[in-house]
């Protein structure tokens, strides 16, 4: 089986050619193959929660308490980042097989895609958490 | 372009055992993730983010958007194209790093049951969920 990933060099050339392998460009495809398989094993689980309102409406319930819980609060925040890590290189994956450009601005489009990341996971984050921040402090 | 040839002693390789099978999944991964962008996102934009997140979210929230088949469709693509490109992800990772022939096999034939046990569990609520019932 050979191995179905990351090409080796971004650039044609041999001595001024941009290397992948090893450098920033590797660590993305090494984050998008983590970022996947823990989204693919969370969504296991989250159909067989949904599952449960074919079961009861007290079942389901039940169940989505456990998610308002603060310290899953926190993996749900971990969750939306790696969906979204995920989502935007997947943007920049697509661009570098099918835009003519690609391959040249794949280190831009990386530090883009780290940008876009953090600019949306600030506020995404704030509205995740504000909710259990202010029950733990003001204790209502 | 440049002119094609044959690298010296590289094997030939019967040409009826090829087939195009990783092409497809190569490409599959490209469209099935384009509209995944899409679903994904804006699931978790409404479900995670918007008018409290997840603390908004009970049987009844479920039901009044199931009353709606758009977001019925939405979520059964989602579901489905989520799933196959989900294990299509996998599948390769089983395939770049299991060292055995058994392993490897193994792996795959769970992975491809719990593929179909979720893909048929939730096809069966989407379209058998019921708002009435009972406690």
């Amino acid at each position: 089986m050979t191995s179905a990933g990351a090409p080796e060099r971004s650039g044609t050339t041999r001595g001024g050619g941009t290397l992948y392998r090893g450098d920033l460009g590797m660590w993305s495809w090494v984050a998008h193959r983590i970022t996947g398989v823990l989204t693919f094993f969370f969504l296991f689980t989250h159909v067989l929660d949904t599952a449960l309102v074919r079961v009861s409406p007290n079942a389901y319930d039940a169940v989505i308490e456990t998610y308002k819980n603060p310290i899953v609060n926190l993996f749900e925040v971990g969750l939306v980042g790696a969906v979204l890590y995920h989502a935007l290189n997947g943007i920049r994956v697509m661009l570098v097989d099918f835009w003519e450009k690609g391959a040249k601005y794949q280190r831009a489009m990386l530090w883009t895609v780290l940008g876009v990341w953090i600019a949306v996971m600030i506020p995404g984050a704030y509205f995740m958490l504000v909710r259990t921040i202010s029950e733990l402090v003001g204790g209502h | 372009m440049s002119l094609a040839l044959d690298k010296p002693r590289s094997p030939r390789r019967p040409s009826a055992r090829r087939s195009n099978g990783e092409l497809y999944s190569w490409l599959f991964m490209r469209l099935s993730g384009l509209l995944l962008v899409i679903l994904v996102l804006g699931h978790l934009f409404i479900m995670n983010i918007l008018d409290g997140g997840i603390h908004r979210i009970n049987f009844g929230f479920v039901a009044g958007r199931w009353a709606s088949p758009f977001w019925q469709f939405w979520d059964l693509a989602m579901l489905w194209l989520a799933q196959i490109h989900g294990g299509n992800g996998v599948r390769t990772i089983i395939n770049d790093y299991a060292r055995k022939d058994a392993t490897r096999f193994w792996l795959k034939m769970l992975l491809y049951v719990s593929m179909v046990l979720i893909i048929s569990l939730g096809t069966f609520v989407i379209f058998t969920f019921d708002p009435n019932i009972s406690n």
